[in-house]
Formats: C-alpha cells, sequence, structure tokens
C-alpha cells in the first residue's frame, strides 16, 4: 500500500500552524499557565522534534492539536490551523471526524493505549469503520495489512488476538498502525519510547520513521530524548516552562545550539568521539509553573545570565541559522553571531 | 526538656501543614462539610453529656409520669411544652430519649470501629509479615467473611452469644456481644490495607537492623507502617463508624440487639413501630430522623475524606 | 476452562464445608440436643439410649460425616420450637424470599447501573448531583427506616394526604404479609394474583434502594476510573464517536469490577431480606430466622446459616464464570505474551 498522496497545499503554506498559543490549568489558588505564546509551524512530510524537561509543556500542546486537553486544562488564546483550516474551535463533533483521519496519535505506554477487552482487529477495523465507507470484510483486509507494514508477523492470525497476547514492543508497534490507519497527515507521537526497552527503542523509531514517511505524515515527535530528536527529526523546537526558547534545523540545533539551556541539554548528553568528562549538566531544576520567575525563565539557572534576563522577557529572534529566544543575541544582532554553542 | 519541646516544635510544625494543606482547605469551602462536622460533632457532646444535655432523664422512674404517655410534639394540638417531641407510651420525651439513646449508639458505634481497627491492624501486620502460611490463612479467612454481608456475621454472632451465654448474663454484657459482633464483621478492610504496607516494609533494612539489635521487629514495623497507613484507615473508620451506627440500629430494630432497659436509637425505632398505625407516629420516627441525620453527617464526612486525602479522584 | 471451573468448584465446596463446619458446631455444643428433644421426665438411661440410637456419642469426625451427607440430603434436623422438620419449614418459607429477593435485585440492577453510566458520563451535570445527593441519603436511611417511611407514607397517612389534597395522589399499598398465593407444587408464588403483586411493591422497594443506590455508585466510580486510562484517551484520539468509546470500550470495562461486586451485592440481598421481611412482616425465611434466634431454635438456626452460605457460593461461582467470559486475559491459558520483536 502506497502512502496515500494528499493535496498539496497551495503555495509555501504549513500543513500546522500554531499561533501564539496559551495553555491555561485554573487551580485553587489562581490560574497556572502551562503553556505561554508557543507559535510554530510543521511543513507536510516534516517531522518536528519537540523537546524539554518534564513539565515544559511539550505533552499538553501536542494534546491540544489534536483537541483532548483534559479538563480543567483549556486552550486559553491563541490559534491551530491544520492545512489552512482553523480547528482550534471547532465543536466536540467536528474535531472527532478530524482526529484519527487527519491527525494521528501515538501515546506513551502501549501496554496500557489498548482496550484489553478487545482484539486488536476489532480495534483497528473499528476505526477504519468510523472513518470510512469500507465495509468488514475489506476493513478487517486493510487490517491486516496495517499489522503487515508495521512488523507483526503472521499478521492474519495475530489479528485476532488480545493486547496482552503481544510484548511490549509489538504492541506499540499495533499502537502506530492504528494512528496511521487512516492515513492522517500528521501524527502526533507523544514520547512513543520511554515506557519501552531500550533495545526496542530504535526499532520503533525505525518503524514510526519508515511508516510517515511512506504514508506521507508530517510528525510532532514529542520526546525528552534528545539522541532520538537527532536521529529522526528535520528541525527542532525546544521547550522550557512553557515557551518555546529555541527552534530550526535538527543539525544547527544540536551541533550549535544559541540558547544557553538548548546548549545546557546539548552538553549532557554523551556525543561518540567527544571526552566524556567534558559532559555538563544544567544545576538546579525547571521551576513550577506557579513559581516562573521574570524576565527569561530561564535565567536563575542561566551561566550568562544577566540584568535584562531578569527583568524582561526575550521573544524568538533569529539566531544564526536558528530562532532563539536570548537577550544575549539582542545587543549582538549588530556583531557578527557568536555561533558556537557552549559544548563542554 | 528538650525532647519536650522538640515534640511540641514538631506538633506545631504537623499543624500548620495541616492548616495549609490540601485538606482544611477543601473542608473549608465545603459548607456541607461543615456542616456534616457540627452535626457529628453535636451528636457526640450531647451524647458525651446526656445527663447534662438532656431535658428528663428517661431512665429516672421517679420523673416519668405514665399519665404524660403519648403527648404529640409542641407544635400540634395537645402538645406540652414539656416535651418538645413529645413523649412515649411510657410518658418519656421523646428528646430526652433520643439524646440517651444516640449516646449508646454511638459508644456502640465507636467501640466496634476501635474493635475492628486494632484487631485489623494487628492481623494486617502479622499476615504481612510473616507471609506464608500466616498470611495465606488469614487473608482466605479475609475472603470468605468478606462474601457474606456484616450484618449477617454481626447478627450470628450475636445469636451464637444468646445461645451460649445464660439469659441474665447476657442482659449485663450485651455490650461487649454487640461490640465484638460488629467489631469482628469490620476487621477485613483495616488488615488488607496495613498488610499491603507492612509487606513493603518488612524487606527494608531497619526492620533487618532492629532484628538483630533484639528488638521485635514487628513492634518497628508497626511505628513505620502506622504513619503509612493512617490515611487510608482513617477513612475506612469514618465510613465504618456510620456503617456500625447502622447495623447497631439494624440489630436492635430486629430485636436482637441491645436489652429495652438502655434502648439506642434502634431500638426506639422498634419500639415506636407498634405505634405507627394508631397515629402516635412521632415516636418512631423522630429517632428515625436522628439516626438518618447522624448517619448521613458520617457518611458525608466519610466521602469528603476519601475525597481529599485521594486528589486523584478529583 | 475446565481447570479453572474446577478449582472454583473445589474452592466452593471447602466454602461449604467451613460452613456446614460452624453449623455443625452450634449443633453440638451449643445447649444439649437430647433436653431440648425430650421432657422433663424423661429418665437418665432413657436419655443415654437417645443418645446412643442418634450417635451423639461418636467421635466427631464421624458425627460431621453424618452431619453433612444428611444436609447433603436435605435433611437439617426438627425444629426444636416447631417440632417439625427444618427442610419443610424452608421449603414453605423460601418461595416468598426468593421472589422478594428477584423483584428487588432486578429494581436495583435496572436502575442502578444505568443511573452509575448516567452520572459516570455527565460527572459535573445537574441530574448527576441529584442522583449523588440522592444516593447519599439512600445509603445513610437504614434499610428497616425505608421500610418505615415507606409503610407511613404509603399505608397510614395516604388516605389523609388524599383527602387535603381531593383527589388521590398517593396509592394505598400493602403493608403487610404476601397477599394472596398460588400454589404451583410444593411452590407457592405471589405473582399471579393482584393481592400478591401488590403487597410486593413496598417490601421490594425497600429492599432494592439500598442495593441500587450501591451499585449506582459504584458503577459510577468505576466508570470514572476507566474514563481517565490511556486507552481511552487513544480511543478518543482515533476519532471514534462518543458512542463507540463511552458504551463500546468505557461501559465494557467498567463491566469487568462492576460484575464482581454486583454480584456479591445481589448476594447480600437475600440477607438484608431477613429486614425487610421483619418490617413488613413478610413470611419469609429471614423471619423465620430471627425468630429462631430469639428463641435459640438451633437447627433452624443452623440450616439458615448453611443455605445462606449455599447461596453465596453458588452467586460467587456464577460471578466468576462471568468474569471469565468478559476477560480475555483469563481466558488465554496460554498467552503467547512476548513473543517475536
Amino acid at each position: 500500500m502506497s502512502g496515500a498522496v494528499q493535496d498539496r497545499l497551495p503555495g509555501n503554506q504549513p500543513l500546522l500552524q500554531v499561533d501564539r498559543l496559551r495553555i491555561e490549568i485554573p487551580n485553587r489558588r489562581g490560574t497556572l499557565l502551562a503553556v505561554d505564546d508557543v507559535s510554530f509551524h510543521i511543513n507536510e512530510g516534516e517531522v518536528l522534534g519537540v523537546v524539554g524537561e518534564s513539565g515544559a509543556g511539550k505533552s499538553l500542546t501536542g494534546s491540544a492539536i489534536i483537541g483532548l486537553l483534559e479538563p480543567p486544562c483549556h486552550i486559553a488564546g491563541g490559534q491551530i490551523h491544520l492545512a489552512g483550516r482553523r480547528i482550534d474551535n471547532l465543536s466536540y463533533e467536528q474535531m472527532r471526524r478530524i482526529r484519527g483521519r487527519e491527525i494521528g496519535m501515538v501515546f506513551q505506554d502501549p501496554l496500557t493505549s489498548l482496550n484489553p477487552l478487545y482484539t486488536v482487529g476489532r480495534q483497528l477495523t473499528e476505526t477504519i469503520l468510523t472513518h470510512t465507507d469500507l465495509g468488514e470484510k475489506a476493513a478487517r483486509a486493510r487490517a491486516i495489512e496495517l499489522l503487515q507494514e508495521v512488523g507483526i508477523p503472521a499478521a492474519a492470525e495475530r489479528i485476532d488476538q488480545y493486547p496482552h497476547q503481544f510484548s511490549g514492543g509489538m504492541r506499540q508497534r499495533v499502537v502506530i498502525a492504528l494512528a496511521l490507519c487512516i492515513n492522517p497527515r500528521l501524527i502526533i507521537a507523544d514520547e512513543p519510547t520511554t515506557a519501552l526497552d531500550v533495545s526496542i527503542q530504535a526499532q520503533i523509531i525505525a518503524v514510526l520513521k519508515k511508516l510517515c514517511r511512506e504514508h506521507g505524515a508530517a510528525v510532532m515527535l514529542v520526546t525528552h530524548d534528545m539522541g532520538v530528536i537527532a536521529e529522526t527529526a528535520d528541525r527542532v523546537a525546544v521547550m522550557y516552562a512553557g515557551r518555546i526558547v529555541e527552534v530550526g534545523p535538527v543539525a544547527d540545533v544540536v551541533l550549535r545550539a544559541q540558547h544557553p539551556y538548548t546548549a545546557g541539554l546539548m552538553g549532557s548528553i554523551p556525543l561518540v568521539g567527544h571526552d566524556v568528562e567534558a559532559l555538563t549538566q544544567i544545576d538546579g531544576a525547571m521551576p513550577r509553573l506557579n513559581a516562573i520567575p521574570a524576565g527569561c525563565a530561564f535565567n536563575p539557572r542561566c551561566p550568562r545570565a544577566f540584568e535584562r534576563c531578569r527583568r524582561e522577557r526575550p521573544e524568538l529572534q533569529p539566531v544564526g541559522a536558528t530562532q532563539a529566544a536570548c537577550w544575549l543575541y539582542d545587543e549582538e544582532q549588530a556583531r557578527p553571531a557568536r555561533g558556537s554553542g557552549t559544548h563542554g | 526538656m528538650a525532647v519536650e519541646a522538640g515534640a511540641a516544635a514538631r506538633l506545631a510544625d504537623a499543624l500548620r501543614r495541616f492548616f495549609d494543606g490540601d485538606i482544611w482547605y477543601s473542608f473549608t469551602r465545603s459548607p456541607v462539610i461543615i456542616v456534616s462536622a457540627v452535626i457529628t460533632a453535636l451528636f457526640v457532646v450531647s451524647a458525651v453529656f446526656a445527663p447534662l444535655v438532656a431535658p428528663h432523664n428517661p431512665f429516672d422512674l421517679a420523673s416519668i409520669d405514665l399519665l404524660d404517655s403519648f403527648i404529640p410534639p409542641v407544635w400540634l394540638a395537645d402538645g406540652d411544652p414539656r416535651f418538645l417531641l413529645g413523649t412515649d407510651d411510657q410518658g418519656r420525651g421523646i428528646l430526652s430519649t433520643i439524646i440517651y439513646g444516640a449516646r449508646i449508639s454511638l459508644g456502640v458505634g465507636f467501640a466496634s470501629v476501635l474493635f475492628a481497627m486494632v484487631l485489623g491492624i494487628a492481623l494486617g501486620l502479622i499476615s504481612g509479615y510473616f507471609g506464608g502460611t500466616v498470611d495465606a490463612v488469614i487473608m482466605r479467612i479475609a475472603d470468605v467473611q468478606l462474601t457474606f454481608p456484616a450484618i449477617l456475621i454481626a447478627l450470628l454472632i450475636d445469636g451464637l452469644a444468646r445461645a451460649v451465654l445464660p439469659r441474665d448474663f447476657h442482659g449485663e454484657v450485651w455490650f461487649y456481644v454487640l461490640v465484638l459482633a460488629i467489631g469482628l464483621s469490620f476487621w477485613v478492610q483495616y488488615a488488607r490495607t496495613v498488610r499491603g504496607s507492612a509487606m513493603v516494609e518488612r524487606n527494608k533494612e531497619y526492620v533487618q537492623a532492629a532484628r538483630v539489635i533484639g528488638i521485635p521487629p514487628v513492634l518497628i514495623m508497626l511505628r513505620h507502617v502506622l504513619p503509612n497507613v493512617m490515611g487510608p484507615v482513617l477513612v475506612i473508620a469514618t465510613i465504618n463508624l456510620a456503617i456500625a451506627v447502622i447495623t447497631e440500629a439494624t440489630l436492635s430494630f430486629l430485636g436482637v440487639g441491645v436489652p429495652l432497659t438502655s434502648p439506642s436509637l434502634g431500638t426506639l425505632i422498634r419500639v415506636g413501630n407498634d405505634f405507627l398505625f394508631s397515629g402516635e407516629w412521632w415516636i418512631t420516627i423522630f429517632p428515625g430522623a436522628a439516626l438518618a441525620i447522624l448517619v448521613l453527617a458520617v457518611n458525608l464526612l466519610g466521602d469528603w475524606l476519601r475525597d481529599a486525602l485521594n486528589p486523584k479522584l478529583r | 476452562m475446565i481447570a479453572f471451573v474446577v478449582r472454583r468448584l473445589l474452592q466452593s465446596i471447602l466454602v461449604m464445608l467451613a460452613v456446614g463446619f460452624i453449623a455443625f458446631s452450634l449443633f453440638t455444643y451449643v445447649g444439649d440436643p437430647i433436653n431440648n428433644m425430650v421432657g422433663q421426665d424423661t429418665t437418665l438411661e432413657q436419655r443415654q439410649e437417645l443418645r446412643e440410637r442418634l450417635g451423639l456419642d461418636d467421635p466427631f469426625v464421624i458425627q460431621y460425616g453424618r452431619f453433612l451427607i444428611k444436609a447433603v440430603q436435605g435433611d437439617f434436623g426438627i425444629s426444636y420450637r416447631h417440632r417439625r422438620p427444618v427442610s419443610d419449614l424452608i421449603a414453605e418459607r423460601i418461595p416468598a424470599t426468593l421472589e422478594l429477593s428477584f423483584v428487588a435485585a432486578l429494581l436495583a440492577l435496572f436502575i442502578g447501573v444505568p443511573m452509575g453510566v448516567y452520572t459516570g458520563l455527565h460527572r459535573r451535570g445537574f441530574l448527576s448531583q441529584v442522583f449523588l445527593t440522592v444516593s447519599l441519603v439512600g445509603i445513610s436511611l437504614p434499610t428497616f427506616l425505608i421500610g418505615i417511611l415507606l409503610i407511613l407514607i404509603f399505608g397510614v397517612m395516604s388516605q389523609d394526604i388524599n383527602l387535603a389534597l381531593g383527589f388521590s395522589l398517593l396509592p394505598q399499598l400493602p403493608t403487610f404479609g404476601r397477599g394472596e398465593t398460588v400454589q404451583l407444587g410444593w411452590w407457592s408464588t405471589g405473582f399471579l394474583t393482584e393481592s400478591g403483586l401488590l403487597a410486593l411493591i413496598l417490601p421490594s422497594i425497600t429492599l432494592a434502594l439500598f442495593q441500587m443506590t450501591l451499585i449506582m455508585r459504584l458503577v459510577r466510580s468505576e466508570m470514572l476510573e476507566v474514563l481517565r486510562t490511556d486507552y481511552i484517551k487513544f480511543a478518543r484520539a482515533r476519532g471514534l464517536t462518543n458512542r463507540a468509546v463511552n458504551f463500546g470500550h468505557a461501559l465494557k470495562n467498567t463491566l469487568v469490577p462492576v460484575i464482581t461486586i454486583t454480584g456479591l451485592q445481589l448476594g447480600s440481598i437475600i440477607a438484608f431480606a431477613l429486614i425487610t421481611e421483619q418490617v413488613f412482616q413478610w413470611p419469609g425465611m429471614g423471619l423465620l430466622f430471627i425468630q429462631a434466634i430469639n428463641e435459640v431454635d438451633i437447627p433452624v438456626m443452623a440450616s439458615y446459616l448453611m443455605m445462606i452460605g449455599f447461596f453465596f457460593v453458588v452467586i460467587n461461582l456464577i460471578v466468576d464464570l462471568l468474569y471469565y467470559v468478559v476477560d480475555p486475559r483469563l481466558r488465554a491459558d496460554k498467552a503467547v505474551a512476548g513473543g517475536h520483536q
């Protein structure tokens, strides 16, 4: 089955456009701003990696795009467009038609993503039947085909088995098949490998990458694993305390990080051929949502913070090949960019 | 001295954390819960100080006059201002019998919850600590017992006691029989909760260390397990109190609980039930309402406590 | 499958043996059976002769065995009080209890489960709050109090209320006994006469109300639990309809624990029937049992215990089997878990 090629979008319009997205979580002592003015886009067929520590707002952004924020979380501002159509203000029913058909989602834990009481086949066919005009038989044939595509051996027999009869890696393959079964144009993969054995992680990422390419689907890959990003993504967005601090082509962000936070993140992964002792770590921890400091949220942990960072909040601005939200580059705009990150 | 100061500081710290915490916050935010707490407190206080609170002593034969029998509540025609809620067939004020009745209902309730709690914690600890056969036996008994309704077990134990004990002796020890009967039907929940925690603690180093020093490890574990299970145990105990009060009332209503000479709310309802058809509804309805309000208040508190201690559910 | 059933059957038999043991101990150690059977003027020799004839001097195990064999054959001895075989007494009383319990169980299930599903799905809805508040009152009112209230409203005050209103708002309902019954073989049923059906109304509502509230609250909390799971979120993310998510996925997963606990609840209906029978003077087994306790009629007590034990074991067995049918994880004896990478 070849990937269904959707109509090309007119001009250079991105597949997904997120503008100044704000997500609030009301709680008893006021309202927390979990995602603050986040803007980014994903082009067709592109893989955008979204990295950051837990609580940085990555997963919430993903849930907001597919319209599954759990109350009391809600979108408090901004817009989301999919292929030029605004989707953040749709009714539940309208959004439901988009879910699965145009946006698919892969969750973190394959052990809990599948309903234990239904066979994997039934879960696949019900999804196919919901969104297409196929009959039972055709849907089942399509389901078997999908299972083969994601690399499940003896798919024709295993389709009638229950999730508990599959291993963790196999289950995540089933989940990927489920997310891709209607050929959505965008897949949101929320930490797809975190719950898996290290030995299986690479396989799953490979399967995900291959299938999305074949089906022509763009991917928003949410993870805190820089290794996965470096290997898979075309571009990468780095989130910190609810904001994007740096976004750009993956090679530039990984090798020539501009924002001190990104540089710190890169410094904390060992690269082959580098001196292991030179590994750095970022001191301190990401602030809680109710205690985000004034100015740049990263300033208390930033080795290069100066006075302005404690007062004013920086916006994303072009720096070299990427965009970074950091005052370091505001003054240096006139001068040649400092280029190098702070490796080690 | 220093130790005391340290303890006081710890207490102050704990109190501060409590008033700052979610539980106190959700308490102050919920009028229903505040009302429930006030009602429960009123019941407990008036039960404890019944002789001071009640307008009459319904068991003081000198103050009872049969001529006062069947007086309706004050607001009806023929009401008597001395008896706010009317009187029963023997001329006792309903309000007073309710206050004394609640004293017995709550007494049995608290005592049986306490008994069930102590028994459950002890068995849970033993079960979790020793494991193996001891654990299997205790937990199988718990399984089997859990399949039978508490009321049936209580009824059976009470019935047995009646069969075994001479009649007049039973008249003296009915309180203990009831506490035993009701308490024995509730221990399982505590035991299961404590067992889970004890199994986790069993393998920790301090338990091994205690064994080396020669302190019974079970005692050491008790100190560590108890704080862990305090929350769930408190929730179970609160909800159990409501069930225990209902169970006692039911047994008394069935005529096998509290003897007529010292009536609980259930006994009062049973006695009043005979007058329902002759129109003296207040003799049974007021004790019934008192029982329902008490149980509702305690249930609300228990429900709230469970939600407050388990934020996942909100 | 067969291994599972056999294991459950063996466990059930074990429980029945334990219950039988308690019942037998009652017989043997509580009071002297001989004293209860013979008059004051019986001589010691006669007593000893009767004792030997009844095998009361035999070793414990043999007596226990004999007791069990008799119990299986339906022979529970002779009531001290009624001077008739207990099995006859129970056969007379059992239809009343079972018919009442059956109607109450239906009410509790068919109202409790939908209410639980509704309140689970519409967590913050107004109607849900109403249901929940009412249910809290429901579990706080002891069964006997509900019965008394119903008697007061529909038995005592209905005519006065109707008179005061000037029209017939409340029907006058029977509050005592079973009404007319029809004999079908040894079974006496109240389902076939008007007075029998009318007589069922108040007792069955009384008995059902508490169970209904429990079932509703249980279904609700299980529903909430399931709705929070990843597979429900994933089902939504796949764009399934609300209907499919709520009723196809959530409800089915809720059923697994609900079956277990509902089953046990239904079992306790038979036990709670005892209270209802007392309130409405319903001539069932419970009423017989209460009288037996008050009169220390050991054979009746022991056989009631055995009967209830038997009902519970049977219900547990059915629950386990249902569980087995619903949950594929139990069905797969040889799970292919692991599989290939």
